[in-house]
């Protein structure tokens, strides 16, 4: 059980795919104008890691090590194309907004480093859990920068909700201040990055409180993927 | 033989490589039968969708997409759409591309037979938010402001932004966007003026391509 807790634990927060390895950052940056399209590309890409994750962890032992590169890819970007296939068929609203980024979540080179890090020597089960705990962390990510930038840049949260969720969301729309001139930097993709940054030094400040001797947590930035016994 | 010992072999690595492609393939056939139907009919509904944003319900009641047409415009190849009223020719509806401050600015604009118009709606631009994006009716009702004109209203002179000497708005820190939309807005209303005689012919009964 504590095995979980602490899968959970790296997904949402020490692990994080955006504020710890800092992946995905080309689908962060371009689509997270808004709360609501954080959440839109969070969720597809929650689906394409999940699916892509027990298909590996299920064909694993069939799957030889000089070819698991092409398999993996093959399978994500089937997945992918997948998705973008029924956005576009049945929420066409949000895929006018989204639908220039599904495509790239096949170079989002977290799910693949998933797929090789964990679910290639995992069991089915853990794969999951590993999966939809690292795809929520990343969804809640895109979610909070997209808020960030939402509230600063233009000061409203989760605008267009509706689209996404379904007229019953539509509650979620706030204006949080009326008149709101705008911000525009934030809106524009060097918002993003200054948006990342503040989150970073937020997540830091935070670990170093947490951690009772004071020293910085341990880092895993760039493109290198924990391995998990 | 064990599996692992297969695992290794040149012919299993091209087996399971041949066997995955296949599988995705014929899944991905798979859905693209099933998804082809509701994304033509998502099309279909946006295109309609904009078309009445454009086109006051009062001035047709053939379904537009029946009635398609090709013409070689100034700003490239367009497909564009005759509305009728118990087929008389009443409007017709047509893109048009603007070189906005950002990249191309493409519109649906409508066209009344008379040669006012009915109605311009920005579809897609990449103008500066907060600055060139009040082209969009969600920003601002900007673009609403060219109903009804037609080139002899406001006349020549007045076809421009107001510091151009116009009679149209231009916005606070861009004039560059308004400047481009005016224009090819004018541009689209002396195309329609030369090819009049196309535009309003009336179309044979079973016009248009029905086919996907």
């Amino acid at each position: 059980m504590t095995d979980y807790k602490r899968l959970a634990k790296d997904g949402l927060w020490t692990n994080n795919m955006v504020f710890a390895q800092l992946l995905a950052l080309c689908p962060v940056m371009a689509v997270t104008g808004t709360a609501t399209n954080g959440l839109g590309m969070g969720l597809a890409t929650l689906f394409v890691l999940v699916f892509s994750n027990l298909i590996v962890s299920l064909i694993r032992r069939f799957v030889s090590q000089a070819v698991r590169i092409p398999v993996y890819i093959v399978i994500i970007a089937t997945l992918v194309t997948l998705t973008d296939m029924l956005i576009n068929a049945y929420a066409y609203e949000l895929y006018k907004v989204l639908g220039l980024f599904i495509a790239l979540i096949v170079v989002n080179c977290a799910i693949l480093g998933r797929a090789e890090a964990f679910a290639s020597k995992n069991t089915l089960w853990d794969t999951l859990i590993d999966s939809l705990m690292m795809g929520i962390g990343l969804t809640l990510a895109l979610v909070i920068i997209g808020a960030f930038r939402e509230i600063l840049g233009s000061g409203t949260l989760f605008a267009n909700a509706d689209l996404l969720l379904g007229s019953r969301f539509g509650f979620l729309e706030v204006t949080l201040i009326p008149d709101y001139k705008g911000f525009l930097v934030l809106l524009l993709p060097p918002g993003g990055f200054i948006a990342v940054g503040f989150l970073l030094v937020l997540k830091r400040w935070i670990d170093q409180r947490l951690s009772k001797d004071h020293t910085l947590p341990r880092e895993s930035a760039g493109c290198t993927v924990e391995s998990h016994g | 033989m064990t599996l692992s010992e297969v695992r290794d072999r040149l012919e299993y690595q091209s087996l399971l490589l041949g066997t995955v492609v296949l599988v995705t393939c014929a899944v991905l056939a798979f859905a693209y039968q099933l998804t082809r139907e509701p994304i033509r009919k998502a099309l279909e509904n946006d295109l309609l969708k904009n078309f009445s944003q454009v086109l006051p319900p009062t001035l047709h009641d053939n379904n537009l997409l029946d009635s398609q047409h090709h013409i070689q415009a100034p700003w490239g190849e367009i497909t564009w759409y005759q509305a009728t009223m118990e087929d008389e020719v009443t409007a017709v509806v047509l893109p048009l591309t603007a070189a906005g401050y950002a990249g191309d600015i493409e519109m649906l604009m409508s066209i009344r037979e008379d040669g006012r118009i009915a109605g311009v709606r920005v579809l897609i631009h990449k103008e500066t938010p907060g600055l060139g994006d009040k082209i969009e009716i969600s920003r601002s009702p900007w673009i609403t402001g060219f109903n009804g004109k037609s080139l002899s209203k406001p006349g020549p002179a007045g076809w421009a932004v107001k510091k151009d000497g116009g009679v149209f708005d231009q916005f606070t820190g861009a004039t560059i966007t308004p400047r481009a939309v005016v224009g090819s807005i004018k541009g689209a209303l002396e195309f329609f003026e030369a090819h009049k005689a196309t535009f309003l012919q009336p179309a044979p009964t079973t016009g248009g391509h029905a086919d996907d």
